[in-house]
């Protein structure tokens, strides 16, 4: 009998039924009736923002009752199969609460926010239905008490990225984005199947209980076996969050409808990577060669991106590279062995980021509107395009400036307190063990560069001279409040969003203790001193401010041309452009051999070959000589006849001589 | 005494019989090594009765009777054969191929 | 060497040697006489293994009648000799072959003579056939024990009969 038996814990499938149903609904509408665009978003938003009551109830129960035990609701019983029995069951603790509310608050708003933004589409009920299954299936991979269950939402919700990214599949690239997100996460997904495996092997269970209860005294820590489990999970990490070598999907993923960008590729379920190493946080607690991976990776991703973050035209592109970098962020945090640190940025980040996404949104849909009525086809996402906007957007280039400043670091902004947390943990475990001083300084580079391309961004998007366009102009407005009211709560969100977490008051950090402490007592201690703690925050808004200083000295908007009579990019510059060609390299030396390899050998040599000619027709050819064997016996000469019977009654006198 | 020897003979003489079934075309022919090898097998009965009894004889006499029987019905078939195919060749008599 | 050993492998030489010229010959003709000698010969080794009755009816019946009916189809029938009568010369070896293996397994099948509980005490079949004489040494059991046998036989000879006259009818 937990606390939390009876309270409205017990109710939590609730959170996932909701935007189920409403996926069910939302769905037979598309099929029968996808004008009606009322139902559809009444259903739509209605079913999120329900799951958003429960999670608020869920939340208030976990708060009054303080649970030193994570309460596992059971639905049914899913898998009974000899050794392994694996339920259909719920977790509800801190953790997996704190995910429940940032998932459905910023899916409601986003939903709010389509209502606007996906207006003319005629596929506006499928959008909705696939939405809220998305939300459905993140909610079983936040709340799942188990592996498996959390599987099939890690699952589900690449599901719903391939839809939702291939929106627009009429146009082959954007299909394409789709399924190249799908397969390069499938990669990640073989990463944590192995794990799986290797946790039930050597644990006997898959239940989070029961696998952070047995880890400890069953694995040697530091050991081979710990260390393998981490770092398969980590693989899958890899890839649902875009880290190196498995983030090629996510810029690719921009092809998909803004909103869906904001939810999935930058609040949501790219996060799931890092809710899975601070839910798995004692078995990485247990393999000091696991975290340093995971920070290592992180923060060099942390970096790589950003530096091809510097040179992107398109708006999109440049928030998808800002998302994988903070993605790495997050990991150095939860490598570092700061797991509310790295929680606490994922919250943060999902605030700016979805704000940044949402308000890019708005700027795309005002300039199409324009384009449209001038019936002009130049791109609507290419900064080139843009300029001087803050005229004509004045929300939506405040909250995007809110937004920039967070992401920046510059205090007191949500962004400053939960980045600075997070190298304050990279630099204070480096002095246990000196790599750590390297990530430190990668994160550190990386937060510099992060303020100068998001100044970049919003030097050349809202400010200096409107390259837009003398025809188009005179289109260009705000966008409706439905759109704008979501980017305004989000950014409150943003400025208050710090206070989940202050230095020495932590608020956070103990909320999510009862799921921490053991893996923190695995860990060298993380307690810098106060002195050297002031001098790094310092450093880290410094930093800030610098690097927004250095771009707006730096950066003249006035210069910039539109892409037609844009000069070409020369040198180091290309090459960011370009992304550092890691998507041709990935072609010419995985695709292009493997697609050899199934072609060549797979296709024509086993299966048309061997299968085909020598099985399926070889047999069918050995039955045919054999028949003609056969009816040469029926030749109907009565000689041939007797020499047989006569070679019958040698073999039967044989038989007797024995 | 004698049964050794003539049971000698009698497989000799049954083997030319076969040999001379498999060797020949002509349908007559034919039927009359089938009649060599019963008559190798009358040798047998009749040999081998010196030990057991009378039997042997008897059966003789019945095995007589049916060759008789059989090489007459046989006859009358080629004859009918030959009719119809102009030829009593067994190469050429196919009509029973499958 | 007594005189009926030199006699019986004097007959049944020459039985052996008609028997291979009966089967080698392309005349059917020349084939069917060979046959002939060579039945006769098998009459003399009867006589020889003390079955007088039995050597009287194959002269009779199997010489005189069988063989006469042979030579009368032949002449009916008017085959010369042609070449195609023999197999070629991958249906000689077979045949060759086919006869030795036979021949060797009969050889081996036959040195093991009957079993001893069977066997007679030598000379009882002469002792028979002198004392009852050669025609009712066979007839005695032929009426009595294989009786209906006999009569079966009959009927055979019947079937035969009508059966030879409706194959060979021109019209039926």
């Amino acid at each position: 009998m937990t606390p939390l038996t009876g309270t409205a814990a017990d109710w939590i499938w609730l959170a996932i039924l909701l935007p189920f149903a409403g996926f069910l609904v939302n769905g037979a509408v598309a099929f029968l009736r996808p004008q009606s665009k009322r139902l559809v978003s009444a259903v739509g938003v209605g079913a999120v923002a329900a799951a958003f009551a429960v999670g608020v109830a869920v939340f208030v129960a976990v708060l009054r009752a303080h649970p030193a035990e994570p309460y596992v609701r059971t639905l049914w019983s899913w898998i009974p199969v000899g050794d392994l029995q694996v339920d259909a069951a719920l977790q509800v603790d801190q953790l997996s609460v704190v995910m429940l509310l940032v998932v459905t608050g910023v899916s409601s708003l986003i939903h709010v926010f389509s209502i606007g933004y996906m207006q003319d589409d005629p596929g506006y009920a499928r959008y909705f239905a696939y939405l809220n299954l998305f939300v459905a299936f993140m909610l079983v991979l936040v709340l799942g008490a188990s592996y498996p269950v959390m599987f099939i939402g890690w699952e589900g919700v690449g599901l719903c990225s391939y839809l939702l990214i291939g929106f627009w599949f009429e146009e082959k690239e954007k299909a394409d984005a789709g399924f190249k997100a799908f397969l390069v996460n499938r990669i990640g997904d073989f990463g944590f199947l192995v794990a799986m495996f290797l946790i039930f092997t050597h644990l006997g269970s898959l239940d989070f209980r029961e696998v952070f209860a047995r880890a400890p005294q069953t694995l040697l820590p530091g050991g081979g076996t710990v260390t393998a489990i981490a770092l398969f999970l980590f693989m899958g990490c890899v890839g649902k969050s875009a880290q190196i070598p498995l983030y090629v999907w996510l810029p690719d993923a921009m092809a998909g409808p803004t909103p869906v960008s904001a939810l999935i590729h930058a609040a949501t379920m790219v996060t799931a990577g890092v809710y899975l190493v601070a839910r798995s946080n004692i078995l990485f607690a247990m393999s000091p060669v696991a975290c340093a991976v995971v920070a290592g990776v992180g923060a060099l991703t942390a970096l790589f991106a950003a530096t091809i973050g510097l040179k992107q035209w398109d708006i999109k592109k440049v928030l998808a590279y800002s998302t994988v970098s903070q993605l790495g962020y997050m990991f150095v945090g939860v490598g570092a062995g700061a797991y509310a640190a790295g929680v606490f940025h994922l919250i943060t980040h999902a605030f700016f980021k979805a704000l940044l996404f949402l308000g890019a949104g708005s700027v795309i849909h005002v300039m199409h509107r324009a384009y449209h009525h001038t019936h002009s086809h130049a791109d609507a996402q290419d900064m080139r395009n843009m300029g001087g906007l803050a005229a004509y957007l004045p929300w939506t280039s405040r909250v995007m400036w809110v937004a920039t400043l967070a992401i920046a670091g510059i205090p007191p902004l949500a962004g400053f307190f939960s980045k600075d947390e997070i190298l304050g943990a990279a630099f204070a475990r480096g002095a246990a063990d000196p790599f750590y001083y390297v990530v430190w300084a990668f994160g550190l580079v990386g937060a510099f560069l992060t303020a100068f391309y998001m100044a970049r961004l919003m030097l050349y998007t809202f400010h200096g001279p409107n390259r837009t366009g003398d025809l188009a102009r005179p289109h260009l407005a705000e966008a409706p409040w439905v759109m704008t009211g979501p980017l305004v709560v989000l950014a409150v969100l943003t400025v208050l969003g710090g206070l989940l977490n202050l230095p020495h008051v932590e608020t956070l950090q103990r909320w999510l203790e009862p799921l921490t402490e053991r893996s923190a007592a695995l860990l060298p201690a993380l307690a810098p001193a106060t002195g050297v703690e002031i001098a790094l925050m310092a450093l880290a808004a410094l930093i800030g401010v610098g690097g927004i200083w250095l771009a707006t000295r730096m950066l003249k908007p006035e210069a910039l041309q539109t892409p037609e009579r844009a000069p070409q990019e020369t040198g180091f510059a290309k090459l960011l452009l370009e992304k550092y060609r890691v998507d041709e390299l990935y072609a010419a030396v995985i695709v292009r051999p493997l697609v050899w390899f199934s072609r060549v050998v797979l296709w024509k040599g086993v299966d048309a070959g061997a299968i085909d000619t020598a099985g399926v027709n070889g047999s069918a050819a050995l039955a045919r000589g054999l028949g003609w064997i056969g009816s040469r016996l029926e030749s109907g000469q009565v000689g041939t006849y007797v020499v047989f019977f006569v070679i019958g009654a040698i073999a039967v006198l044989a038989a007797l001589l024995r | 005494m004698l049964l050794g020897p003539s049971l000698a003979v009698s497989a000799i003489l049954f083997s030319l019989g076969v040999v001379g079934v498999l060797l020949r075309r002509n349908a007559i022919v034919i039927f009359m090594c089938i009649e060599l090898m019963l008559n190798a097998v009358n040798l047998t009965f009749v040999a081998l009765s010196q030990q057991i009894g009378l039997d042997g004889q008897v059966f003789v006499f019945f095995v007589m009777t049916v060759a008789a029987a059989e090489a007459a019905v046989g006859l009358a078939i080629v004859i009918a054969v030959y009719r119809h195919r102009d030829t009593v060749n067994l190469q050429r008599i196919n009509l029973l191929r499958g | 060497m007594t005189v009926t050993v030199i006699a019986f492998w004097a007959f049944a030489g020459v039985a052996i040697a008609s028997a291979f010229l009966c089967i080698t010959r392309r005349s059917p003709v020349a084939s069917a006489l060979w046959l002939v000698n060579t039945l006769f010969c098998l009459a003399a080794l009867y006589v020889l293994l003390d079955a007088h009755f039995i050597a009287a009816a194959q002269v009779l019946v199997y010489a005189g009648a069988i063989m006469v009916l042979f030579l009368f189809v032949i002449m009916l029938l008017n085959l010369g000799h042609t070449d195609t009568d023999m197999k070629g010369p991958w249906g000689r070896v077979v045949a060759g072959v086919a006869g030795l293996v036979l021949l060797t397994e009969l050889i081996a099948l036959r040195l093991a003579g009957p079993p001893g509980d069977l066997t007679l005490p030598a000379g009882t079949m002469a002792g028979m056939v002198a004392e009852r004489g050669a025609v009712r040494a066979v007839a005695q059991p032929l009426f009595q024990g294989y009786l209906v046998p006999f009569e079966i036989t009959s009927l055979l000879l019947l079937a035969a009969i009508v059966g030879a006259v409706v194959l060979a009818k021109r019209r039926l």
